[in-house]
């Protein structure tokens, strides 16, 4: 029982912390809270959705549920939503940033997109739930009475692939310090012959990958449905802040404690009040340490 | 004739719903610069708490205790005050878009125990028959329902009055001056967090006075009423409408709810009913372009603040 809620916890913490990590960037490199993020997810996962149905119905790869079609969709999806995400900005928040507007106006256009972008989604493909593929799949027992979808298997591994060719890019790479060296201090990163707006552009680009990303993932673990990535608001706000913003390694982690303690909590409290487990999670944190798990000490 | 009137005066008691409402963000935002994004929660808590107190009493639920309205209206602004209490001693020390975020995360668990808690709430199915004030009054609802309209004028009259006092008052102006520059007021005396945390309250209280007002009005409640969208309404009609000025949260109000209205009767006339749930997306697209386009073309609002508050500061 508690081995099978650990199993289920980690695949939705995985998906979480894809989601996380842009909500974490846009924290700590564009400096406000991004209430559209969540919907990010819900476009990756609806535009896949669709390059999927341009796809011939080839045959199922080995175990899993969904042929080549959607490996591909993937990544046609990730560089839709990162586009859709560059459109956002350069229509709302480069525009407000170059105003020198207040950072919370930055919130409230957040808000206002967000409202767009999801009733976007609910016009163009309507209320009902969608699958990618209605294929059966039995599930296989990867431990003593822990079963796992093939599907899930995949989502698991594909995110931990994910996330270490990003904490590479981040680690290695001149673009990825450049990030880095904004998230501590824009002023000082600019002085260093940082190109701000060049770093702007690929936090968009890389938030808005993975959230497509996640998004595809929880649709084929769960369902598409208008509303999935708002639902996901919450969770992804709290492995962000308890990740302690900025850094990779805790949004991560952040993701996954808000997926274990989400899939956990059922054990305990009634399901209706799972996407309390968030909330509750979050007020802890910000009580005890706002700075994050991972964050610095001294954060003005 | 009859119908266009009666179709008036609903919609104007709604619009002076959500002004009372407005009001309320615009202390919290507008005067003390506090970014309350969980206002549908507020409501909600408003609406539930006037229905538990006066629904006549059911065997299978908990309370619904059957009180007069206007006991119904003190209690849930009392329990009102009492969330924004507890939230307030937990996030208002926390920077703007945390607090944001905290809010948000209340309205959610409070629509989650609204749903859940089926003794108290009725859970999904909700409270019916709701008693409205003078029930046995009136012979028509028309007349019933102009009666509520005055009624719902004079408590946005009676906010807006007392507002309008309450920031130009020492207490206001600390408000601001906490708004404005946090570190100089602090050095300045004020207890920047004890006041940060009353204007919290007390918006609070008036969001859920509104949220009363509505649930007494609708004569029923269920967690359905309260959707995020309605938080997204109301911050946009108070950008819209200027914040920092009552005038301005209230001009909001009208704008964005006759918008929200037209738009849906527009298409509801227009679309084959199979699309009538897209039509709702139109609407809710529209709310978001209104607030996005004023961000970007017109930050301060309608009418935005006025600069003097004090006639001893000129």
């Amino acid at each position: 029982m508690i081995g099978q809620a650990i199993a289920d916890g980690l695949l939705t913490g995985a998906i979480i912390s894809l989601g996380a990590i842009g909500v974490s960037l846009s924290l700590q490199i564009l400096r406000f809270a991004n209430f559209s993020h969540a919907e990010l997810l819900t476009w990756g996962a609806y535009l896949a959705l669709t390059f999927v149905s341009f796809a011939t119905a080839g045959a199922s790869l080995g175990p899993f549920s969904f042929g080549w079609g959607l490996l591909a969709a993937v990544g046609l999806a990730a560089a839709g939503t990162a586009l859709l995400a560059l459109i956002v900005d350069a229509l709302v928040f480069s525009r407000l940033r170059s105003q020198g507007a207040h950072p919370l106006t930055l919130v409230f256009a957040s808000f206002g997109a967000a409202l767009i972008l999801r009733n976007l989604v609910l016009l163009l493909w309507g209320p009902e739930a969608h699958y990618y593929t209605t294929e059966l799949q039995i599930a296989i027992e990867v431990l003593p009475n822990v079963r796992m979808l093939p599907d899930q298997i995949f989502v698991l591994a594909l995110a931990c692939v994910v996330v270490l060719a990003l904490h590479l890019f981040l680690r290695f790479s001149r673009l990825g310090m450049a990030m880095r060296a904004m998230a501590e201090s824009p002023a000082l990163a600019r002085v260093c012959g940082v190109e701000t707006d060049k770093v702007v552009r690929w936090t968009w680009i890389v938030s808005g990958a993975l959230a497509a990303a996640a998004g595809v993932f929880s649709g084929l673990t769960v369902q598409l449905r208008p509303e999935m990535g708002f639902n996901l608001l919450l969770s992804l706000f709290t492995a962000a802040i308890l990740g302690g913003g900025g850094s990779l390694i805790g949004a991560v982690i952040g993701g996954l404690a808000v997926g274990l303690s989400e899939s956990l909590s059922v054990l305990a409290i009634p399901t209706g009040y799972k996407a309390a487990v968030p909330f509750l999670l979050l007020l802890l944190v910000l009580f005890f340490r706002p700075q994050g798990l991972f964050g610095a000490e001294e954060r003005s | 004739m009859i119908g266009l009137f009666s179709y008036l005066v609903f919609f104007a008691i709604v619009v002076l719903i959500l002004g009372v409402a407005t009001l309320g963000l615009n202390l919290q935002w507008g005067s003390t610069g506090l970014f309350n994004a969980g206002i549908v929660g507020f409501y909600a808590i408003g609406g539930y708490a006037f229905a538990i107190l006066c629904a006549p009493p059911r065997p299978e639920l908990l309370a619904n205790f059957g009180l007069p309205w206007l006991v119904g209206i003190i209690g849930a602004m009392a329990a009102s005050a009492l969330a924004a209490v507890i939230v307030g001693l937990a996030t208002i020390r926390l920077r703007g878009d945390y607090l944001a975020i905290t809010t948000f995360g209340v309205a959610v668990s409070i629509q989650l125990v609204t749903l859940n808690w089926e003794s108290l709430t009725g859970g999904s199915l909700g409270l019916t028959s709701i008693p409205r004030p003078a029930p046995g009054l009136f012979e028509s609802s028309l007349a019933a329902n102009v009666f509520y309209l005055a009624l719902t004028a004079a408590a946005a009259a009676l906010t807006y009055w007392g507002l309008e006092r309450i920031v130009r008052s020492p207490w206001g102006r600390v408000l601001k001056a906490i708004r404005e520059d946090e570190t100089a007021a602090i050095a300045l005396g004020k207890d920047a967090r004890l006041f940060r945390l009353e204007s919290f309250v007390l918006g609070s209280t008036i969001i859920g006075f509104a949220g009363a007002l509505y649930v007494s009005f609708i004569g029923f409640v269920s967690p359905f009423d309260f959707a995020p969208i309605l938080t997204f309404q109301i911050w946009t009609m108070l950008i819209i409408g200027g914040s920092g000025n009552n005038k301005g949260a209230l001009l909001g109000a009208v704008i964005v709810w006759t918008l929200w209205s037209a738009s849906g009767t527009l298409i509801s006339k227009v679309l084959p009913a199979a699309y009538q749930t897209q039509a709702g997306a139109v609407q809710s697209i529209l709310i978001g372009l209104a607030l996005v386009c004023t961000l970007l073309f017109r930050p301060r609002g309608l009418i935005g603040e006025e600069a003097v508050v004090s006639r001893h500061a000129a």
